[in-house]
């Protein structure tokens, strides 16, 4: 991700050690090995920061939120939307009331899928996406499509797990009222270029919703710079709990949309003949929500920004490029995924071993990665791949990790000869 | 964690050479197996003579331990009738699902899935294709899932 980044001098160089210190969970010994966790595209660890701001919130300041003039609920109120504001710093937001609290990405897509896409789309219009996404950004859009009549349209990927620039602004047109993808690709780890993406859909009057989740633990993200509509990602990958994360979407958009969800919270006043909507950002927070999740969201970008987004996005790439050089000499090792712009994510399989046994082999060495179809399946048919391994890494990852993989792979291609 | 207790021989033999691999012509009765989460495919076609399983072949891709129990499986069950199929099922889910159970000579090579049940995220690989078997028997052109 360092090329998204432009900084006049190198970043500061991460402390690994001291930063793993900050992740008790690396402590941990799986059948009797360290635990080398390499699947944090699929969630990442905790850091102790947001353990401990959690457990204080939990401990000291828990009520529910904007109800009640008590001290608890305001100390709540307070925290709750003290985070909101934390996250419109951290990706450049015009206004908090363009952070809409959400359980994840995936929520995040469906409800511009729901409140702004189907009230919008007619049959004749078109979603585009491309061949590298998530089943959380294709999905979405299939129920929509079959709700409006609208057409998806896909712009497909090469054999690098790419998405030509060219591909996709062919399969733009005044047609494309919609156009949804990645930021970074799960599965292969491809960084999309993503403005010159905004910039073309935009060009033909279409509006853009990027899905963030692997991108903002990893790179520097400026919504505002981007010019994206709308922009999803989760906690739980950027260090912070499950059951957060946010979707934004320009004033403008949001205002216009409808809520998604009904119940407390998104209303002004309710009568049993006409029920008026509160304001953004509540009209999109129906019921209580995950206080505690936003707070640690926001001691997560506390942390993030403490060790420098700059300075991880180095340390990353350094590690895939010493992991990729690693695989690379291992002849049954096929990386699958090679874009010349990549996150710190590796695909892989080995010849002879299927994905699922590559897991096992490696877990017993106490080596986490993820196998199978990564949630995006037609990635894996596209290569003509059932499945494959993943590892990924993130700001606690060191060397020894990489050292450790390439071990437990040696070990594998010895378990089955 | 003993990976040999897992890839023994006669499952790693099994996988690298499955038995029965194919399509089957004149087939009576077949069923599709999907594990969705690991994205193993298992088509199965049997064809009965009575009640007895006269031949069995299998097609499809899937993990080592997936593949070797189905060619265990149609090795196992080839010439048995549906009483002696059950009973081998019953054999073979006791010895994935429960603790210190003891192969049944019965089982014969089959006993070598019997490190599985230490690994239980692999259970549903070895099992995949008894379900299906199952599922084959029960009605024609059935659609198994073991998710």
């Amino acid at each position: 991700m360092a090329a998204t980044v432009s900084v006049a001098t190198a970043p500061r160089p991460l402390d690994v050690e001291a930063v793993r210190r900050d992740f008790p969970i690396l402590a941990t010994t799986v059948h009797g090995r360290p635990l080398t966790y390499l699947d944090s595209a699929a969630s990442s660890q905790r850091a102790l920061a947001v353990l401990r701001a959690v457990e204080h919130y939990e401990r000291h300041e828990h009520a529910n939120v904007h109800r009640g003039v008590h001290a608890l609920s305001q100390a709540a109120t307070a925290a709750f939307e003290g985070a909101r504001e934390r996250v419109r710093r951290f990706i450049n937001a015009a206004s908090v009331k363009e952070i809409i609290f959400v359980r994840g990405t995936t929520e995040g897509i469906n409800l511009v899928a729901q409140s702004y896409a189907r009230p919008r789309l007619r049959p004749g219009d078109e979603i585009l996406i491309t061949g590298l996404e998530h089943h959380a950004n294709i999905v979405p859009w299939q129920m929509v499509c079959e709700q409006t009549g609208a057409t998806l349209r896909v712009a497909a990927i090469n054999r690098r797990g790419e998405v030509p620039f060219e591909e996709f602004q062919r399969q733009l047109s005044a047609r494309t009222r919609l156009a949804a993808f990645a930021h970074v690709s799960n599965a292969l780890g491809t960084v999309l270029p993503v403005k010159r993406m905004i910039d073309a859909a935009h060009a033909h009057g279409a509006v853009v919703l990027i899905d963030g989740a692997q991108a903002v633990p990893h790179s520097r993200v400026d919504v505002r710079a981007l010019n994206a509509d709308f922009y999803t990602f989760s906690g739980h990958k950027m260090y912070a709990p499950t059951g957060i994360g946010v979707l934004y979407g320009r004033e403008e958009l949001l205002a216009a949309m409808p809520p998604w969800q009904g119940g407390g919270d998104m209303i002004l006043t309710v009568s049993f003949e006409k029920t008026t909507y509160n304001e953004l950002p509540a009209k999109f927070e129906a019921g209580t929500p995950n206080i505690s999740g936003a707070v640690g969201l926001a001691a997560a970008m506390d942390y993030i920004e403490e060790l420098g987004i700059d300075s991880i996005a180095a340390h990353e790439q350094r590690l895939l490029e010493l992991a990729t050089a690693s695989l690379a000499r291992m002849p049954q090792i096929e990386l699958v995924g090679t874009a010349a712009h990549k996150a710190a994510v590796l695909s892989f399989i080995m010849q002879g071993v299927h994905a699922h046994d590559l897991g096992t082999i490696l877990d017993a060495d106490g080596v986490a990665v993820r196998t199978g179809h990564h949630c995006a399946m037609p990635v894996m048919t596209f290569f003509g791949l059932p499945a494959t391994a993943r590892a990924s890494f993130a700001c606690y990852n060191n060397e020894e990790d990489v050292e450790r993989l390439v071990r437990a792979l040696e070990r594998a291609r010895e378990v089955f000869g | 964690m003993d990976l040999k207790e897992l890839y023994r021989d006669v499952i790693l033999d099994h996988n690298r050479r499955p038995r029965n691999f194919g399509p089957l012509e004149g087939a009576s009765h077949h069923a599709e197996g999907n594990n969705p989460l690991c994205g193993d495919r298992l088509s199965l076609a049997v064809r009965l003579e009575g009640d007895r399983i006269a031949d069995i072949r299998f097609e499809g891709s899937g993990c080592a331990i997936s593949t070797a129990s189905a060619s265990l499986m149609t090795e196992a069950v080839k010439g048995k009738d549906r009483a002696a199929v059950r009973q081998l099922f019953e054999g073979v889910h006791a010895l994935l699902t429960q603790p210190d159970t003891v192969a049944a000579p019965t089982l014969g090579k089959l006993a070598a899935l019997s490190g599985v049940r230490e690994f239980p995220a692999r259970v549903k690989c070895a099992s995949l294709c008894w379900h299906t078997l199952n599922a084959a028997l029960a009605a024609n052109a059935a659609r198994v899932s073991t998710e």
